[in-house]
């Protein structure tokens, strides 16, 4: 980890809370290998996958991210929000881990790696109510634009923005009650 | 879902703006400042000699300490709703009030003869006390702890303790407007154990009620 990237990561995320939508992708692509690279490390036995905690990590990020302060480092808050996670992932299966905070420095960004598996939230996107899942699922799975998710299921683009947005919050709030 | 789908629809929604928590801090703090205000006048009411009391050390000294609590507390529950901040300043900061409230014990107890140590440590309102404080306090706890729900702190039992704080604080100074009982002994112990039990009530709240 170097100062570089740690000034790329807040310039990111400061764009993306003011609006801009691609820096917001690039924000989560980038951030998704690095908190990979990670959990990767700390999941050396079965019992947690490691990228349900991604995931997890990601939507906690999302709708967290108003309790980062735009003038402080982004990432020791990623991975304060990462170690969270994996602790409670952990202890949700009745095991206690401890993670050093120290040990992140080392931590190498990785891609996904695509693996054929019952995901924790595609769960959590099964117990939503039909009108936000088919929302999320057109976004997320069929890769449908808001304009598009709004046309094909013949409602407006602020219905699918309210959806999106409460779907996304209900499946983040699931995964930790699980 | 691949995590590249679920980025999809995290960035679809990136335009959904919440208010910075360090700002819904304050605005926490103003409306538990006006409930607990609210409470205060609706019921017991502060001690009609008001005016003249703020004239004297003793009672001026119970709004030190309490004010310093609630600063103090303030400081640290902010830290502790923001991942990864720094909180180790604010923690040290948590011995101030303590520091001060022992402080002026000792004064006390040298000032005052010892046959009425008594006297001033029981007082004449302790049962008031122990109900009003924690009755002033509550709403402020449930709004602290509504706001621990809005940030993300890691540690949530010590974060709904830290709420109890802050709140006990909050409805001690308020309390204190009311108290006629101004003695450091009085102060020490019975309000001690009001605000210690908004703490244990908050962390009992932060481990039941903050999850995320």
């Amino acid at each position: 980890m170097t100062g570089k990237d740690e000034a790329e990561f807040s310039r990111l995320l400061r764009a993306a809370i003011a609006g801009d939508e691609k820096a917001y992708a690039d924000f989560l692509h980038r951030i998704a290998a690095l908190v990979r690279g990670f959990v990767r490390r700390k999941v050396v036995q079965g019992g947690v996958d490691p990228e349900d905690v991604v995931q997890e990590t990601l939507l906690a990020i999302h709708v967290k991210r108003h309790t980062w302060r735009q003038d402080a480092p982004v990432l020791p808050w990623v991975y304060a929000i990462a170690r969270f996670k994996l602790i409670d992932a952990f202890r949700r299966r009745g095991r206690r881990i401890e993670v050093e905070i120290d040990e992140i420095a080392e931590t190498f960004a990785e891609p996904e790696t695509e693996k054929v598996s019952e995901r924790d939230i595609n769960r959590a996107l099964d117990g939503l109510p039909p009108a936000q899942r088919s929302v999320v699922s057109s976004i997320s799975v069929d890769g449908q634009s808001i304009g598009e998710t709004a046309t094909r299921l013949g409602i407006s683009e602020t219905a699918v923005r309210v959806s999106l947005h409460r779907g996304l919050a209900a499946i983040a709030k699931r995964f930790g009650r699980q | 879902m691949r995590t590249e789908d679920l980025i999809k629809a995290l960035d679809a929604d990136a335009r959904d703006k919440a208010m910075p928590l360090g700002k819904a801090w304050w605005l926490a703090v103003g409306v538990a400042v006006a409930i607990a205000a609210a409470v205060l006048f609706a019921t017991i009411g502060p001690r009609p000699d008001l005016m003249p009391a703020m004239h004297t050390m003793r009672f001026m000294s119970k709004f030190v300490f309490t004010l310093v609590l609630a600063a103090s507390a303030f400081a640290l529950i902010r830290a502790l709703s923001m991942p990864g901040a720094s909180t180790r300043r604010a923690m040290a900061w948590m011995v101030a009030a303590p520091a001060l409230v022992v402080l002026a014990v000792i004064l006390e107890l040298f000032v005052v003869p010892e046959a009425d140590w008594g006297k001033r440590l029981i007082g004449s309102n302790m049962m008031i006390c122990m109900t009003f404080i924690p009755l002033i306090g509550i709403g402020p706890l449930a709004i602290f702890l509504g706001m621990l729900r809005y940030g993300a702190p890691t540690r949530p039992v010590l974060a709904g303790a830290v709420a109890g704080l802050l709140a006990g604080g909050l409805a001690a100074t308020f309390y204190a407007a009311h108290c006629f009982d101004d003695s450091p002994l009085f102060v020490a112990t019975w309000y001690t154990i009001a605000i210690a039990f908004l703490t244990l009530l908050g962390a009992i709240g932060g481990r039941l009620f903050v999850r995320w």
